[in-house]
């Protein structure tokens, strides 16, 4: 599984959880304790694990394209890419 | 160019093409069709856009896009479709585009019949369908000014960016009559800087009515009423007959104003001092002009093919200085001259009766 | 934008059209309004007709759709579009014209202007976003408001003796000679919307062959009207306007399958 991420604007995010639903990693949620300009509390990645893959059905179900999706280059044969988390791309 | 004679409808098809009409969506109506022949035949001919439309609401709002892109556009049609151009009308004001209109006038209300009229006066100088605005309202009383009005017509438009409408009535769409037709203009070769064209290159433009803050809206409305100012200050246009020495004043646009000059040569024939005042623009109502003349008559008589519209205008610029009389014929009908000699003589028999009441 | 940035290691597979403006939209959260807009926009990018392409916008919730779109735009009157479309398009024949119109404005006020639009082999493309309801005025029922659906002017639900059976537009459009492209697509998951997706790309290749009338139909969500929530709003869409509203392709000239 290749490993991913998400960026998700949280200015533009209104909260509707839609990418929540579809996410197969159950790696977003909705950060309750954030209210954005416009007063929606915003989706985030939640993913400690590691376990987002890049998929890219959340961007593609998000209504307002708030949705940036990364996800790490295919494997080089015998280089192995360190697994990104949350932590280290703060 | 010599003169030819010319059928009003066509002659003012033509004149659009001499102007550089680039694009024409209109519906058939009488008495305005051979307009839309014409220009059916001539336009891809000369490889611009016709198209008939499957109503007048599509064709005003066809009329509108193609003005978005910087396309000079018109439309023609008569009393029962400029009804249904009215919403799309009140865009193009909305949205400051250029759009010419010929609107043929037919009698009415309802379906009414398609018999020469006067009766959208109200119709096309009041507004442009909802909100704030009046067009630029032309009314030719011949073939040949209905020629130089409809070129006359897109510069206007062009210069204010405003909506133009020729009125001219059934009669003038249906007669033959001698006239010069101009020579072909050139083409616009560069699009305005409003202009739709796609976003190649330079920002994006948006063309839109919309004003969704009060303020706004009230902003767009301000500057709609300065243009308007400008348009009355620098566009009114009449003609006048007999006017120095006149006791009375007759005032008529169109063919009404065509019929009551006759019915004006005879009056003074008969030694009655009466002269006529024609408004060539309804909007902007040709007001200067008149109060100078309404300041030193007596008497006015309105003449229309309807039921008494623009004595509306006439009322406001009179400001009660005068008794401002009223002689119209309505539903197609139109009047011969010698009823409105006989109004005239009336009207001035009641103006003496008055002058000789009143205390020296 | 959140604060993180990306590792050298991550690429980026998925952002946000250019074709959309860097603006915050008046959609209710979770109306598909907003997928639908993406994916136009999406489009556009791919084909690169960004520069070529001018949208006429709708009255509608998506009015302001010409704020949206890095595009050339205009506003036409309820219904209009495809009128106004059709006057864009006739003066520039090489650009790309695009409707975007809701239910209410294509299939009731403006059907007849769509349908001539269609007749006429209009070389326009049309999204066509039938959430079955009147979204922008409140919620009152459309042409195509399903059999018993309770709207805002339909509050005992729609009585199809009185007000008629939900128009199929696509079906209808389908049928003019014109049209060469008529596709009905839904937004309610992410596979359907890849498809939709897909559609739109063919409506616009279309319009760029000069092959004739294109359009395609999404099946979208009104939460805010429906009172559902986003996803039940969603769900709303596969188990109620589905089975009305088939999906598949209607019309499909023979030179559109050679594209
Ligand atoms: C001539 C006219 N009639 C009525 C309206 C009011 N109106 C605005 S939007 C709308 C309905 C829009 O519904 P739909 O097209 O389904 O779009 P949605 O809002 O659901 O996206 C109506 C009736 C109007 N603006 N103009
Ligand atoms: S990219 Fe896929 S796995 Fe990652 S958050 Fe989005 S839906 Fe979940
Ligand atoms: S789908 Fe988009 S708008 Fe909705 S919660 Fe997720 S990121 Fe926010
Ligand atoms: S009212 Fe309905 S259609 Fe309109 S934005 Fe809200 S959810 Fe979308």
């Amino acid at each position: 599984m290749a490993h991913g991420m998400i960026l998700i604007d949280q200015e533009r995010c209104k909260g509707c959880s839609l990418c929540i639903e579809v996410c197969p990693q159950h790696v977003i949620t909705i950060n309750t304790s954030k209210l954005n300009a416009k007063s929606y509390h915003p989706a985030g990645l939640d993913d400690p694990g590691g376990k987002c893959t890049g998929c890219a059905i959340c961007a593609v179900i998000c209504p307002d394209a708030c949705i940036t999706v990364l996800r790490e280059p295919p494997l080089r044969r015998g280089v192995g890419l360190s697994s990104p988390t949350v932590e280290r791309m703060l | 160019m010599a003169r030819e004679l010319l059928k009003g409808n066509v002659a003012i098809a033509e004149a659009a093409l001499r102007a550089g009409v680039e694009a024409y969506f209109g519906y058939p109506i009488t008495p305005q069709t051979e307009l839309l022949e014409h220009l059916a035949l001539r336009m891809p001919e000369l490889g611009r856009v016709f198209l008939q439309a499957e109503s007048e609401i599509a064709a005003i709002n066809m009329v509108y896009g193609s003005a978005c892109t910087g396309t000079r556009t018109m439309t023609s049609s008569s009393g029962p479709g400029i009804s249904l151009m009215q919403e799309g009308m009140s865009y193009i004001a909305g949205s400051e585009v250029p759009a010419v209109i010929v609107d043929v006038m037919r009698g009415g209300p309802g379906l009414g019949n398609i018999l020469p009229s006067q009766g959208d006066y109200f119709q096309v100088t009041r507004s442009a369908g909802h909100g704030d605005y009046h067009p630029i309202v032309l009314a030719p009383a011949s073939v040949q000014e209905a020629i130089d009005f409809t070129m006359l017509a897109f510069d206007l438009a062009e210069k204010y960016r405003h909506l133009v409408i020729v009125a001219a009535d059934g009669m003038i769409g249906q007669m033959m009559e001698p006239a010069e037709l101009p020579p072909m203009r050139p083409l616009p070769t560069k699009r305005p800087d409003w202009a739709l064209t796609g976003a190649d290159e330079r920002p994006k433009r948006v063309i839109s009515s919309i004003y969704m803050s009060a303020e706004a809206a009230e902003r767009f409305n301000l500057k709609v009423q300065a243009r308007l100012k400008e348009i009355r200050r620098n566009e009114q246009r009449s003609t006048e007959y007999e006017t120095d020495d006149a006791r009375l004043l007759v005032v008529g646009y169109g063919s009404a104003g065509r019929i009551a000059h006759s019915a004006v040569v005879a009056a003074r024939e008969k030694g009655l001092k009466v002269g006529l005042f024609r408004p060539q623009t309804l909007y902007p109502f040709p007001e200067a002009s008149l109060s100078k003349i309404i300041s030193r008559i007596q008497g006015c008589l309105v003449v229309e093919m309807n039921a008494g519209q623009m004595i509306e205008d006439v009322q406001l610029v009179a400001a009660g200085q005068v008794p401002v009389r009223f002689y119209g014929r309505m539903g197609g009908v139109v009047p011969v001259p010698e009823e409105v000699l006989a109004a005239i003589e009336q009207a001035y028999d009641s103006m003496s009766e008055l002058s000789l009441a009143a205390p020296a | 934008m959140e604060t993180m940035t990306a590792p050298l290691e991550l690429q980026t597979v998925y952002q946000r059209p250019n074709a959309l403006e860097d603006t915050y939209t008046n959609y209710c959260p979770g109306c598909t309004h907003g997928v639908a807009h993406r994916l136009l926009a999406e489009a556009i990018d791919e084909l690169g007709l960004r520069d070529r392409t001018i949208l006429v916008a709708p009255v509608g919730c998506a009015v302001f759709a010409y704020e949206y779109f890095d595009l050339d735009g205009c506003e036409a009157a309820h219904g209009r579009a495809p009128a106004m479309a059709t006057g864009v398009k006739r003066a520039l024949p090489d650009r790309i014209v695009v409707t975007y119109q809701g239910d209410g404005d294509l299939a009731s006020i403006g059907a007849g202007e769509i349908l001539h639009a269609a007749g006429r082999g209009e070389k326009i493309s049309v999204v066509f976003v039938n959430n079955a309801i009147y979204g922008m005025t409140g919620g009152q029922m459309a042409p195509t408001s399903l059999p018993g659906q309770k709207t805002s002017s339909s509050p005992k639900g729609r009585d199809v003796a009185m007000t008629g059976n939900p128009m199929r537009m696509s079906e209808l459009l389908a049928q003019m000679e014109g049209s060469a492209y008529v596709a009905r697509r839904s937004l309610h998951d992410p596979a359907n919307i890849r498809k939709a997706k897909k559609a739109i790309l063919t409506a616009l290749k279309v319009q760029e062959a000069g092959l004739g009338f294109s359009m395609v139909e999404l099946l979208s969500s009104c939460p805010t009207n429906w009172k559902l929530t986003p996803s039940e709003a969603l769900k709303w869409i596969e188990t109620n306007m589905l089975p009305i509203y088939p999906l598949g392709d209607y019309k499909v000239a023979d030179a559109v399958r050679d594209l």
